[in-house]
């Protein structure tokens, strides 16, 4: 019979271990709860509306401008096609700060990885570096900018290029940090340089994933272009900002739809490509190697 | 190539206590003993893949030890390296990871742009040609067999145009069938090329089989060195510090009993030297 004393000691000891466990979520709820409700009774105090009566005019506004967009008829298409540059020029901001900041991040994560033969001082500096980028928001960034460098899409690009540096080169060097050394001591006992080692030993185990990081990036950046033209950097936030505060509801909903398309159609392709790259034996997967 | 009270420790713990050793001419040399008895740091200090903390390794009266920069990585392409895990670039071509090897011959920047040769092309086929594995040529080496990967890293080793090729345990992750094509494999690489190829081995019989010279490894000491056919059970007993009890029947891989073995390479040998002449 000691095995059964023995088995009912294990057995309260790990019944007192699950009341304890669930004690913390239930405190750690309670802690979040009342975050919530003190934040809110905040708020509700420095509001000048009044939060509860605002959330009932919540759906007037999005409710107003699809009306007029239907009132529109088929000359809504027309708004459309109209705002097309606008779009263009969002995608070029996002596309180049894209490629750019994934340049740059590429260098920084190379820097700052610790197995790659990197001279060790370095590493600290570049991550501390790529701290720096990332902690600037876009949208100050594109702020200073445009107030030194004028309002076009250059500034913009700028902002977001430089924050593209941070968060990738973040990213990136955490899958450097996972590569399989064993290729590049291969290479290394063949009496390849340090930058033929990066070129043929590291570059294609981290290729796919930097791609799908990339894309991802981009697809954030397309968000960020259009927020920055609120801030005077042109392409679609910049007539948003316009049609808003004129309360053209018809042109707004234009914006939005292209907006919303554009996103989505890059989300899909970039999907697509992603998985290619990890399993299918696409194009992509030739190339990239 | 003399290697002279060659040393290595890691930190307080001592890997090989002062090494030395003569290779005359062109031999085919197994290194055995325990595992963490030094015999792959011996040979990683030999390729500089570790630096070694004291000690020489005289080759034409060069110190290759005190080479830094790129007469270090001439001096790499000069020793080829094969590994346990073959260390292949997993998702690069076959032939593109035995193209590789041609490295250390090329400009940074054209080698960057992955611009090799019609001639190094050439020579890569041929060397996939001579270990039997062409046609996979196209394939990634991550989609090859073990045996298949062990000999495109020796195809590798070839187009280095080596002066030597060292062996880290190039069969302990291997079955015994691919072990078998790839122990001949470096057989025949040291007798048609001339080439010194040591290996390090964890079975006897392998060293036996395909090696001219034995040296045995214990706690980082040469504790034998000598012509293969003299390793007697008494001195495995020495090298692996075991007891009466050691068989090392027990721990063999060979397909047929060890006498039948040796006849097959006696058969090989003059065989290859005719096809050599």
């Amino acid at each position: 019979m000691t095995s059964l004393t023995y088995s009912s000691d294990q057995h309260a000891s790990i019944v007192a271990q699950e009341q304890r466990r669930r004690l913390y979520s239930f405190l750690t709820i309670a802690v979040v709860a009342i975050i919530m409700v003190s934040g809110y009774t905040e708020a509700e105090s420095m509001n000048s509306g009044g939060f509860m009566h605002g959330l009932r005019q919540f759906f007037d506004y999005p409710g107003d401008v699809i009306e007029e967009a239907w009132a529109a008829g088929w000359a809504f298409w027309g708004i459309v096609w109209r705002f097309i540059p606008a779009l263009i020029e969002t995608l070029n901001i996002a596309a180049t700060a894209t490629i750019l900041g994934g340049l740059f991040a590429t260098i920084f994560a190379f820097l700052s990885t610790r197995n790659l033969d990197v001279w060790p001082p370095l590493i600290p500096v570049s991550r501390r570096l790529m701290d720096i980028m990332r902690a600037f928001p876009e949208l100050i960034l594109a702020l200073f900018l445009i107030f030194v460098l004028g309002a076009s899409s250059v500034p913009a690009m700028i902002a977001v290029a430089f924050h593209t540096v941070g968060a990738l080169g973040k990213l990136f060097s955490e899958v450097n940090e996972n590569i399989d050394r064993r290729p590049v001591e291969g290479l290394q006992a063949v009496g390849a340089g340090w930058l033929q080692r990066l070129r043929f030993g590291v570059l294609p185990q981290v290729l796919p994933n930097y791609t799908s990081y990339f894309l991802m990036r981009f697809e954030i950046n397309v968000r960020a272009s259009a927020i920055l033209g609120f801030v005077g950097a042109g392409g679609l936030g910049a007539e948003l900002r316009r049609t808003i505060g004129w309360g053209s509801g018809e042109e707004t909903a234009a914006l939005l739809l292209l907006l919303f398309l554009s996103i989505m159609i890059i989300d899909q392709v970039s999907g697509m490509v992603r998985r290619s790259l990890v399993s299918g034996n696409l194009l992509a997967r030739k190339v990239l190697v | 190539m003399r290697v002279i009270e060659l040393r290595k420790a890691f930190g307080s713990v001592v890997a090989v206590k002062g090494a030395s050793f003569d290779v005359p001419g062109a031999q085919m040399i197994g290194i055995i003993g325990r595992s963490g008895a030094g015999k792959s740091t011996l040979l990683r200090m030999i390729n500089h893949l570790t630096p070694a903390t004291s000690g020489q390794i005289l080759i034409d009266d060069r110190d290759i030890l005190t080479l830094r920069g790129k007469d270090r990585h001439a001096w790499q392409r000069d020793c080829a390296m094969i590994f346990q895990q073959f260390n292949l670039v997993p998702r690069l071509d076959v032939l593109t990871n035995v193209m590789l090897g041609r490295l250390n011959r090329h400009g940074t920047v054209r080698s960057l742009l992955k611009m090799f040769s019609r001639e190094d092309i050439a020579r890569a086929l041929h060397a996939l040609e001579r270990l039997g594995i062409a046609e996979q040529a196209m394939q990634r080496a991550e989609d090859l067999s073990g045996g298949q990967q062990q000999r495109v890293a020796i195809a590798r080793a070839l187009s280095q145009e080596p002066r030597m090729i060292l062996a880290d345990e190039p069969i302990a992750s291997l079955d015994p069938m691919s072990a078998q094509i790839v122990m001949t494999s470096l057989r025949q690489i040291h007798e048609r090329d001339g080439l010194t190829v040591i290996c390090n081995l964890h079975t006897l019989d392998t060293a036996r089989t395909y090696c001219d010279r034995v040296i045995g490894m214990r706690a980082g000491e040469i504790v034998f060195d000598g012509p293969a056919h003299a390793v007697t059970t008494d001195v495995a007993r020495e090298i692996y510090g075991a007891d009466d009890s050691f068989d090392e029947g027990v721990t063999s891989t060979s397909l047929n009993d060890p006498a039948k073995a040796s006849d097959a390479v006696a058969y090989l040998r003059p065989a290859e030297a005719a096809a050599g002449a």
